[in-house]
C-alpha cells in the first residue's frame, strides 16, 4: 500500500502553476528567537478592519504582554506590548502598503526579558463558544497567513449560516516560506489546542488540516500526534501554487466552490492558517495577547536564512541585520512570499502580524531583470494558469482599452484575487496582475 | 545601503520564457522540414525559402519603421511566416511571385492589423491565398521530387522575369525522362483519377507536392518536438487530424474506390504542415481550451469536405483561414466557467 500511494495523486484544484520552491533554504531550520530591536514600531492598523485605539501615553512604561491599544468595535483587534520598555512616541511610520500610518513607538529596555509577565490563567474547558470568541479578540489574533483578517470574526458566521468544517491551512504555497512547516512540526500541541478551540467556537463537527505534499513529514507528524478521539484529520494536497488560497484549498479538500461574492461560511466552512491556530492554542489558556510570530527570513540576498520568532514591530533593518543581508546585492525586499507579497520602499517598515516571511531577492536575479513586453500572442497560458478560470488574456486587452467596467461586468474581474499566476506564465511579460489591480481600484473609485 | 532597494509589484517571480524564445524554437522546428524540402527539390526550393523569408523580414522591418514601434523583427515571428509560406508553395514557383506572396502576407495579413498579436489570420496563409487567386496556374505547376541535377540547375520557372508568366515546366519535366511522373500530386491523382498512392510513400514524402508539405513523418516529428517543449498546443493538431479522419471515414467506408482512406487524408497534401504549424499559430487560434478543440475539428472536417466536394484539390488553407476568422466567435462560446459561478459561459456575476 505504501508503495502504491506514490502513484496516487493528492487532491487539488484546477489550473495553477509550479514555481521553483526554494524552500530547502530554511525548511530544516528550527524556529529561533532573536534579540529585541532597540525600538519596536507597532502600527495601529495592521489588520483588516478598524484600527486599534492607543491605551498608552508617551513616556508611559509598559510590560511585555500588556495591552497598549484596544479594539474599536467588533471588526477590530487590540495590540499588546511586544517587549518591556517605554512609549517613546505615537506617530506616523512607513508601511509596506505605501502610505504612512499611526503607530506606537516602543523603546525597549536594554535588559528586557523575553519572559511574558502578563498572564491571566483561564479554564478553557469551562468557556462557552461566545467566551472563546471574545477571548480570541482580546488576544489580538488575526489571520497570520497573510490575510490579517480578525480571527474572531470568522468564528461568528452570519445569521442562518452553520459552520460544519474547519479547514486548517498548512499549505504554505508561496516559494521560500517555511514558517508554517516549522510550526506544524514544532508547535503541534498548541496547534491541536487551537483547532479544538476553533471547533468549539464555531460549532463545527470536524477539522481537516490541508498540507501540500512537499511537507509529508508534517502530515506524518500531525497524524501521529493528533489524539484518536478528536475529529481532526491531516490531508496531503498537491504542491501547486496557489494551493494555500482559501478558495483553492476548499475546492481541493471538499470539492466545493465558494459562490461568487460569498464567503466560505456560505458553504459551511471556516479556514484558519496553522500559525493562527497555534498562536490561539498558545495564548488563550494564559490569557495572553499576540506579541510575536514566526517569520521565515530567506532569499538569495540573505546569508543566514532561517525561521525566527520575531516580536511584532521589529523593523526590517534590524531583522535583516541579524541574518546577514548582503546590502550590495539586495534588489527587492518582500513582505510575505514572492508571488503575492509586497516589496517595501524602506527598511524602516516593521514586521506586523500578517508578515509570514521576509524575502530578499538579489539585484542581479534574472527573475528581477526588466524584460521586454510584447503584445499578447494569445498563447492561452494564462487561461491554463488562472486558478479561478478567468480569461486574463481578454482582461488584459480590455485593460489596455480602458474598458474597466466591462472587465468587471462581463469577465468577472472582481473574482481575481491577484495570485499572480497569469503574469508569472506570460511569455509576453505583460504585467497582467498589475493591470487588474489598477482596474479594480479605478472601478472602486468610480463606484464610490 | 550601497544602492537603494528596488520596488516592483507582485508577482516578483517570473517563468523563464518569452515570446522571442517560443518563436525561435518554432523556427528551429521548421528547419529540418526546410532541409528536407531542399534535399528533395534542390536549389529551387532553397531559393524559394530564402526569398519568402527575406521578403517577409524586409516587409516587417519596413512597416515597423513606418509605425514608429521600433523594429519588431527581433521577435522572430516574421521568420516563421516567411518559412511557412515558402514551404506551402510549389518548389518551382517563380521567385517574384513568392516575393509578392510574402509581401502581401506580412503587409496585409499582419502589419495592417497592428503587427504581432493583433492579426486575425495566419499571415503566411493570407499571402498564399493571395497568390493562389492571382496566379492559379503557377501555383499548381508541380515538379517531380528528386529530379536528377536538382542541386546543379534550377527548375526553369523559378527565375521567371517579374510580372511575366513563367515558362511551362512540362517540357523541362519531359526532358528529365522520369518513369513514374504523372504530372500530378497524390491529392490530384486521388481526386480526379481515383488513384490512391501507397500511404507509406505519402507518409515519408517520396512524392511531388509543395516544397515542405510532402513528408508527413518529418512534420510530425518536428511538431511533436515542439509540443514536448510546451511551445505548441498539441490539442490543435490532434483536433485537426481527428476532424479530418473522422469526416473522411464514413465516405471511405461507403465507397473505398471513390473516396480516400482516412490515412491517406491525414498524410497527403498540406494537412500535416497546416495542422502542426499553421492551425496552431497562437495568435490566430482561440485561447480557450475547449475553443481550441472546436477550432481544430472544424479545420479538419472542412478540409476534407473541400477536398472531396469542392472545386479545389486541397482545402487546408481555406479551412484554416475561415477558422481563424471564426476564432472570436468560438471564443465567445467557450469562455471558461469561473470558480464559484453556476452554469457555462462567462458566469453570472452576483455583484
Amino acid at each position: 500500500m505504501a508503495l502504491l500511494s506514490i502513484f496516487k495523486r493528492h487532491p487539488t484544484f484546477d489550473h495553477g502553476i509550479y514555481p521553483v520552491e526554494h524552500k530547502d533554504l530554511t525548511a530544516d531550520k528550527p524556529i529561533r528567537r532573536l534579540p529585541f530591536a532597540p525600538e519596536l514600531v507597532i502600527p495601529l492598523a495592521q489588520h483588516k478592519g478598524v484600527p486599534a485605539v492607543p491605551l498608552v501615553k508617551v513616556g508611559q512604561e509598559v510590560v511585555r504582554g500588556e495591552p497598549i491599544a484596544r479594539a474599536e468595535g467588533f471588526l477590530s483587534v487590540p495590540m499588546h506590548a511586544p517587549a518591556t520598555g517605554v512609549i517613546r512616541a505615537i506617530a506616523l511610520t512607513p508601511t509596506a502598503d505605501g502610505p504612512k500610518t499611526q503607530a506606537i513607538f516602543l523603546k525597549v529596555y536594554e535588559a528586557a526579558s523575553q519572559e511574558v509577565l502578563y498572564d491571566l490563567e483561564r479554564d478553557l474547558d469551562a468557556m462557552t463558544p461566545d467566551e472563546i470568541v471574545a477571548a480570541v479578540q482580546d488576544a489580538g489574533l488575526v489571520g497570520l497567513g497573510g490575510g490579517a483578517f480578525p480571527s474572531h470574526v470568522k468564528m461568528k458566521p452570519p445569521a442562518g449560516k452553520v459552520i460544519e468544517t474547519v479547514i486548517v491551512n498548512g499549505c504554505e504555497c508561496e516559494p521560500y516560506l517555511t514558517c508554517d512547516h516549522r510550526i506544524m512540526l514544532e508547535q503541534s500541541d498548541a496547534l491541536i489546542r487551537g483547532i479544538k478551540l476553533a471547533l468549539k467556537a464555531t460549532g463545527a463537527k470536524r477539522a481537516i488540516i490541508g498540507v501540500e505534499d512537499n511537507k509529508l513529514d508534517a502530515v506524518a507528524h500531525l497524524r501521529a500526534v493528533i489524539p484518536k478521539d478528536l475529529p481532526i484529520t491531516a490531508e496531503a494536497v498537491e504542491t501547486k501554487y496557489p494551493q494555500g488560497a482559501e478558495k483553492m484549498l476548499i475546492k481541493s479538500i471538499l470539492r466545493k466552490e465558494v459562490p461568487v461574492g460569498g464567503l466560505p461560511a456560505d458553504i459551511g466552512v471556516a479556514v484558519y492558517n496553522v500559525g493562527t491556530l497555534a498562536q490561539m492554542g498558545d495564548l488563550l489558556p494564559k490569557g495572553r495577547g499576540l506579541i510575536e510570530r514566526v517569520v521565515t527570513v530567506s532569499g538569495p540576498a540573505v546569508a543566514n536564512p532561517g525561521n525566527f520568532m520575531v516580536p511584532i514591530g521589529t523593523p526590517l533593518r534590524f531583522l535583516l541585520g541579524q541574518v546577514g543581508l548582503a546590502a550590495d546585492r539586495v534588489g527587492e525586499v518582500i513582505l510575505g512570499g514572492p508571488m503575492m507579497g509586497m516589496a517595501v520602499a524602506s527598511l524602516d517598515v516593521p514586521v506586523t502580524k500578517a508578515v509570514s516571511g521576509v524575502v530578499a531577492l538579489e539585484r542581479e536575479d534574472p527573475d528581477l531583470a526588466r524584460r521586454k513586453v510584447y503584445p499578447c500572442i494569445k498563447c492561452g497560458e494564462c487561461l491554463k494558469a488562472c486558478p479561478i478560470s478567468l480569461n486574463p488574456s481578454m482582461l488584459g486587452e480590455l485593460a489596455l482599452a480602458r474598458q474597466y467596467d466591462r472587465m468587471a461586468s462581463e469577465f468577472n474581474l472582481n473574482q481575481c484575487f491577484e495570485c499572480g499566476c497569469c503574469a508569472y506564465v506570460c511569455p509576453s511579460n505583460i504585467p497582467l496582475t498589475q493591470y487588474f489591480r489598477i482596474a479594480k481600484s479605478i472601478n472602486r473609485d468610480k463606484n464610490g | 545601503m550601497a544602492k537603494p532597494i528596488e520596488i516592483r509589484t507582485s508577482p516578483h517571480l517570473k517563468r523563464a520564457i518569452s515570446v522571442d524564445r517560443i518563436m525561435r524554437n518554432v523556427v528551429f522546428a521548421l528547419l529540418p522540414i526546410c532541409a528536407f524540402a531542399v534535399f528533395q527539390f534542390g536549389l529551387s526550393a532553397l531559393l524559394l525559402l530564402l526569398t519568402t523569408t527575406g521578403v517577409a523580414i524586409a516587409t516587417e522591418w519596413f512597416f515597423s519603421r513606418m509605425s514608429e514601434r521600433g523594429s519588431t523583427v527581433s521577435d522572430w515571428s516574421v521568420v516563421i511566416t516567411g518559412i511557412l509560406l515558402g514551404l506551402t508553395l510549389p518548389p518551382g514557383f517563380p521567385l517574384w511571385m513568392a516575393a509578392v506572396a510574402a509581401f502581401v502576407g506580412v503587409a496585409l495579413g499582419k502589419a495592417l492589423f497592428g503587427g504581432l498579436g493583433y492579426n486575425v489570420m495566419n499571415p503566411a496563409l493570407v499571402g498564399r491565398a493571395f497568390v493562389q487567386a492571382a496566379f492559379p496556374v503557377a501555383i499548381t505547376a508541380w515538379t517531380p521530387a528528386f529530379a536528377p541535377g536538382r542541386f546543379a540547375e534550377l527548375i526553369p520557372s523559378t527565375l521567371t522575369v517579374p510580372f511575366m508568366q513563367p515558362v511551362p515546366v512540362t517540357d523541362w519535366i519531359a526532358g528529365l525522362q522520369l518513369d513514374a511522373w504523372t504530372g500530378a500530386t497524390p491529392l490530384a491523382l486521388q481526386k480526379f483519377q481515383h488513384i490512391e498512392l501507397p500511404v507509406t510513400d505519402v507518409f515519408t514524402g517520396m512524392i511531388a507536392g509543395s516544397a515542405g508539405e510532402t513528408s508527413a513523418l518529418l512534420i510530425l516529428i518536428c511538431g511533436l518536438w515542439l509540443a514536448a517543449k510546451r511551445m505548441l498546443d498539441w490539442r490543435i493538431p490532434v483536433a485537426v487530424m481527428a476532424g479530418a479522419a473522422l469526416t473522411a471515414l464514413p465516405f471511405w467506408l461507403m465507397d473505398a474506390s471513390l473516396y480516400p482512406s482516412p490515412w491517406f487524408v491525414l498524410f497527403s497534401g498540406g494537412l500535416m504542415l497546416g495542422a502542426w504549424f499553421m492551425a496552431s499559430d497562437m495568435v490566430a487560434s482561440p485561447v480557450t481550451t475547449s475553443g481550441v478543440i472546436i477550432y481544430g475539428l472544424f479545420i479538419g472536417s472542412l478540409t476534407v469536405f473541400i477536398r472531396l466536394f469542392g472545386g479545389l484539390v486541397e482545402g487546408i488553407m481555406y479551412a484554416i483561414l475561415l477558422a481563424n476568422a471564426l476564432g472570436p466567435l468560438i471564443m465567445s462560446w467557450t469562455q471558461p466557467r469561473v470558480y464559484g459561478t453556476v452554469g457555462k459561459g462567462r458566469g453570472r456575476v452576483s455583484r
